[in-house]
């Protein structure tokens, strides 16, 4: 789990001996707090998700804020056009470092079959992504998934480095 | 519908009396009867209307016939329903590219408010003595009219202002 290390002295508190980093990066993907800037039907397939039946709380991503001052995983899920584009990019901008972000759905990955004038083709023209996850809508497991993917890439990160803010 | 079209053949009959060659042409397009009015007494036909009993404005619609060939390149047609007679009704106006003007609907229908501005941001059709005309689906930002044939498909525009929703509020 990235926490090396042993409990000690028998029917005494234990001790546990680790690095800092992996320590940081222990905590920080076990309890990530997810806002979801859902728009439209991926919206409702997170809520699924995030409810008993598949449970994100097992993975320790099921504390869903709706601030983006408490939260440092911005989950898009839905489509964004033009108009609703310089929000979700004020949004990520208030959010806390480190953040992470993960485009759910085909609308949010590449604007979906809304080919046209009004919708963005594509999130990651504004704002970084670090998990993008196809489908229309997706399945729950892929959601499950990409969090488990965002954690192998917490796990990759130095923890100690600030990610660089985007102008 | 056999009695709907009697109905209106009635109505027909009564504005005639009241409103001479105010309805131009009569029609039937797809499942409702349509009645094309000129742009000056188009107000005076929805006015009758109201006070006979149309009394929802379901929805206004622009239509741009650019690659039409006709005259006029704008339509926009007023779709009302009257809950009493069961009866839906198009009225509808035609309008030259140089001089896209009506008179506002919104003192007779509340509902005309959104669906004018709808049709003004998409079409750039201005409705006089509007409360509130500016645009309602795209951003305040955004040039031209979305909606007119020769809009590009695929001409989105980068936006980057956020509007602060009281501001919505106190409109």
């Amino acid at each position: 789990m990235g926490v090396k290390g042993h409990a000690y002295a028998k029917d005494q508190a234990g001790i546990i001996t680790t690095r800092i980093d992996e320590i940081v990066k222990w905590g920080r993907k076990f309890s990530l707090w997810p806002l979801p800037f859902g728009t439209a039907c991926c919206a409702i397939e997170y809520m699924g998700v995030v409810a008993s039946g598949f449970d994100l709380a097992r993975f320790g991503a099921e504390f869903v804020r709706f601030s983006p001052r408490q939260s440092d995983l911005l989950l898009v899920a839905g489509t964004i056009n033009y108009k609703i584009g310089p929000v979700l990019k004020r949004i990520y901008d208030q959010m806390c470092e480190p953040k992470w972000v993960i485009s759910m759905g085909a609308c949010a990955c590449s604007g979906g079959f809304y080919d046209n004038y009004a919708a963005i083709q594509g999130i990651d023209q504004i704002i970084p992504v670090d998990v993008f996850i196809p489908g229309c809508p997706p399945r729950p497991e892929a959601i499950l998934d990409a969090i488990l993917k965002l954690h192998e890439k917490i796990d990759r990160e130095p923890a100690r480095k600030q990610k660089r803010v985007t102008d | 519908m056999k009695n709907e079209l009697e109905k209106l053949d009635v109505y027909l009959k009564e504005l005639g009396e009241i409103h001479p060659d105010a309805v131009g042409k009569v029609g039937q397009e797809v499942d409702d009867a349509v009645w094309v009015v000129g742009r000056d007494r188009v107000l005076d036909v929805l006015i009758w209307l109201k006070d006979k009993g149309f009394d929802l404005l379901l929805d206004i619609a622009g239509v741009d016939g650019l690659h039409l060939g006709r005259m006029e390149r704008f339509e926009v047609v007023y779709i009302l329903y009257s809950i009493k007679e069961n009866i839906r009704l198009r009225v509808k106006v035609f309008l030259p590219e140089s001089d896209l003007k009506l008179p506002t609907a919104t003192d007779l229908w509340q509902s005309a408010n959104w669906a004018e501005r709808e049709v003004f941001d998409m079409f750039g059709v201005t409705f006089e003595g509007h409360p509130n005309l500016k645009r309602i689906l795209c951003h305040h930002e955004f040039e031209g009219h979305a909606l007119r044939k020769d809009y590009p498909m695929m001409g989105g525009q980068w936006c980057s202002s956020t509007r602060d929703l009281r501001e919505d509020l106190d409109e």
